[in-house]
């Protein structure tokens, strides 16, 4: 590609290069040749196309110094805490801005369970509606259907927030909490009281956001396997269902585990639903049904309020805590895709 | 389904024909239930997954649309126990943020995707460019809240619609680079070296001729981007913080309606809960169009199976 947009300038080295060499130009064509007066009277575009080139290039590297400077902000404002905490800023399970002791375990535990909760529940319904859209679903609907999974994830985080409070959350204190008291109280994840909000609410709202990206990413993954892995499976006799399981999934099997990756990073930082509903508390309980925060909610809920700088130093220091985690497991997801759609590594099994 | 039952007697019929080899009547059974239990499941778990969307929708239009009038687009809000408040200034402020923030990500987002597409393709350097664009996107829309809040609001000293803006447009810069760059690679090459052979500059080639044939791809990502950041929030917490005035200057705190929503939700009082449903059917009628627009775009000729 490089050496073919490279062509055109070719002819117009050689053409320096020859006086230079003190030859006569032969090979070169009459400069009274129309076209060739009426491109030099149009003047040499190298420079005109050196500067495109270096501006293109410096719109590209931007994306590099997004990072770096994202980067580089939260460390510089986050500062006093770092210096005054250290690594127990993680590990410390206070937080009382009052006294100016931060711990931001709550958080960490907040984000995790969150986010276990919304992947036990999001992960089987997107392979499922996976499967169905690429393997099973008649022609006619699957554009319809692909179209609205992809409409759950136009949906603006804060609209989910407003449904999840108005509608969500009385669902859940009304019919769904009361049932799994009874049935998985004996766990201990779900006893009461129970107001609703909380850990599993939030959970519960973030499966619905991660479920497009989920199942998009898995659909992506299960069309680049072969038809032949498809055919070859059927011809041994193998119904629809063994065809999925030993054609399709399994070949696909990294790709899906990038894409609940992916969906796992989307829920770690998801902020505004889940501030909404989670009841904002910074304690850990084991109770889903209790509130909590996550490190995201807690940055929404409290930042603004932070007037003294250690408070706002702390709370900087959680948002480069999330900077960093979700910068892993996107990158640790996108490898586990491209190994897969690139068709790589894929058929290893 | 009637096709369904159909095929699972096929299978029926396959493995009957190698009963003698392993399968036992037993095994066949199994096979077929476990095959329809499958088929169900995958069913069951599709309409489970539109199931809250559809709520959401009904909802939305349910509870919005009562709320929704002249007033609505036209008013101020009003103190909480007056009646006939409304969003215009949040409408107006959503409007000069996404402008500002257009102006900041869509030239250089296209001009990244210029950059993959044309000069890089294949390069280390640009597939780590694409590589980070794509971690990018993934970054939580409120870290680069508090990051733009250390970039420019705390210098400052203010919050400002400018700040608003640029923490949205960097939100837009990898997804406008990464569709335009899809985008220009399925332009043709003969496209490309048509221009070249005629003699116009390479610059004037990959702007007039090669993104123009892209355009419509290209825009379709811009439109991606816009709604997807037309309904942020969290960057916009720290950045634009919210305006109960008129304001359109750029270095004083503007309203957006997803703010306003945001703020109207927690509020404890029924009059602001209707506005903010109301603001929310605004909100999504706005990106459904975008989306949808996209949609009807990326389904149409050259551009099939782009997305």
């Amino acid at each position: 590609m490089n050496l073919r947009i490279q062509e055109p300038r070719a002819p117009r080295n050689t053409d320096v290069a020859l006086p230079a060499g003190g030859i006569v130009s032969v090979a070169v064509p009459a400069p009274t040749s129309p076209i060739r007066s009426y491109l030099q009277s149009r003047g040499n575009s190298s420079m005109a196309d050196s500067t495109f080139r270096w501006l293109m290039l410096l719109c590209a590297l931007s994306i590099f110094a997004i990072v770096a400077l994202i980067a580089t902000e939260l460390v510089t404002h986050s500062q006093i805490t770092l210096a005054k905490f250290g690594w127990k800023f993680f590990v410390g399970s206070a937080w009382d801005p009052v006294n100016n002791n931060f711990g931001a375990l709550p958080f960490i535990y907040g984000t995790i369970m969150t986010s276990i909760v919304a992947l036990v529940i999001a992960v089987p319904l997107a392979v499922g509606v996976a499967v169905f859209l690429t393997e099973m679903c008649p022609k006619a609907l699957r554009g319809g259907l692909s179209f609205l999974t992809e409409l759950l994830a136009a949906i603006p985080s804060v609209v989910y927030g407003l449904w999840a409070i108005f509608v969500l959350v009385p669902l859940l204190r009304t019919y769904i909490n009361p049932f799994l008291i009874d049935v998985l109280g004996w766990t201990g994840l779900f006893v009461r009281p129970d107001f609703g909000i909380g850990m599993f609410a939030a959970g519960v709202i973030l499966a619905i956001m991660i479920l497009p990206i989920i199942s998009s990413l898995t659909r992506e993954v299960m069309s680049a396997v072969p038809h032949t892995q498809r055919e070859a499976v059927l011809a041994l006799g193998a119904t629809r269902w063994e065809m999925i399981r030993m054609g399709v999934l399994r070949n696909a099997r990294i790709g899906i585990v990038g894409s609940i990756i992916l969906g796992l990073g989307r829920a770690l930082g998801e902020t505004m639903a889940v501030a909404m509903v989670i009841g904002s508390s910074p304690t850990i309980s084991k109770s889903l049904l209790a509130p909590a925060a996550t490190m995201a909610s807690v940055i929404a809920n409290e930042f603004a309020e932070a007037s003294d700088d250690t408070y706002r130093s702390a709370l900087i220091e959680i948002g480069l805590a999330l900077f960093l985690v979700t910068i892993v497991v996107n990158i640790l997801a996108r490898l586990l895709v491209w190994a897969v759609t690139r068709g790589a590594p894929a058929r290893v099994s | 389904m009637g096709g369904d039952a159909g095929r699972a007697g096929e299978g029926e019929l396959m493995s009957g024909a190698a009963v003698s080899l392993r399968a036992s009547a037993l095994n066949r059974r199994w096979r077929w239930v476990a095959n329809h239990m499958a088929t169900w499941l995958a069913v069951g778990a599709t309409l489970l997954v539109i199931a809250p969307l559809v709520a959401i929708f009904v909802d939305l239009v349910y509870k919005g649309a009562v709320s929704l009038n002249w007033n609505f687009f036209t008013k101020l809000p009003v103190p909480v126990g007056e009646k006939g408040g409304g969003m215009a200034n949040a409408i107006v402020g959503s409007g000069v943020l996404l402008g500002l923030a257009s102006a900041m990500g869509v030239p250089i987002g296209i001009a990244a995707g210029i950059y993959l597409s044309e000069y890089g393709r294949g390069t280390k350097l640009s597939i780590l460019v694409r590589f980070t664009a794509d971690v990018l996107n993934g970054v939580p829309s409120i870290v680069m809240g508090i990051a733009v809040y250390a970039l420019i609001v705390a210098p400052m000293k203010g919050f400002s619609a400018f700040a608003g803006g640029v923490a949205l447009g960097i939100m837009m810069i990898p997804t406008v680079a990464r569709t335009t760059e899809e985008m220009l690679l399925m332009v043709p090459h003969s496209i490309r070296e048509a221009a070249l052979g005629l003699g116009v500059p390479n610059w004037r080639s990959m702007l007039s001729i090669t993104l123009k044939t892209a355009l419509p791809g290209v825009i379709t990502g811009c439109m991606l981007a816009f709604a997807r950041v037309a309904g942020e929030t969290a960057p916009l917490l720290f950045t634009a913080f919210g305006n109960n005035f008129w304001s359109t200057a750029l270095n004083q705190p503007i309203e957006a309606l997803p703010l306003q929503i945001y703020v109207y939700a927690l509020s404890p009082y029924d009059e602001w809960h209707r506005l903010a449903w109301a603001g929310s059917l605004v909100l999504i009628a706005l990106i459904v169009l975008a989306v949808s627009l996209v949609r009807y775009v990326t389904t149409r000729g050259a551009l099939k199976g782009a997305r």
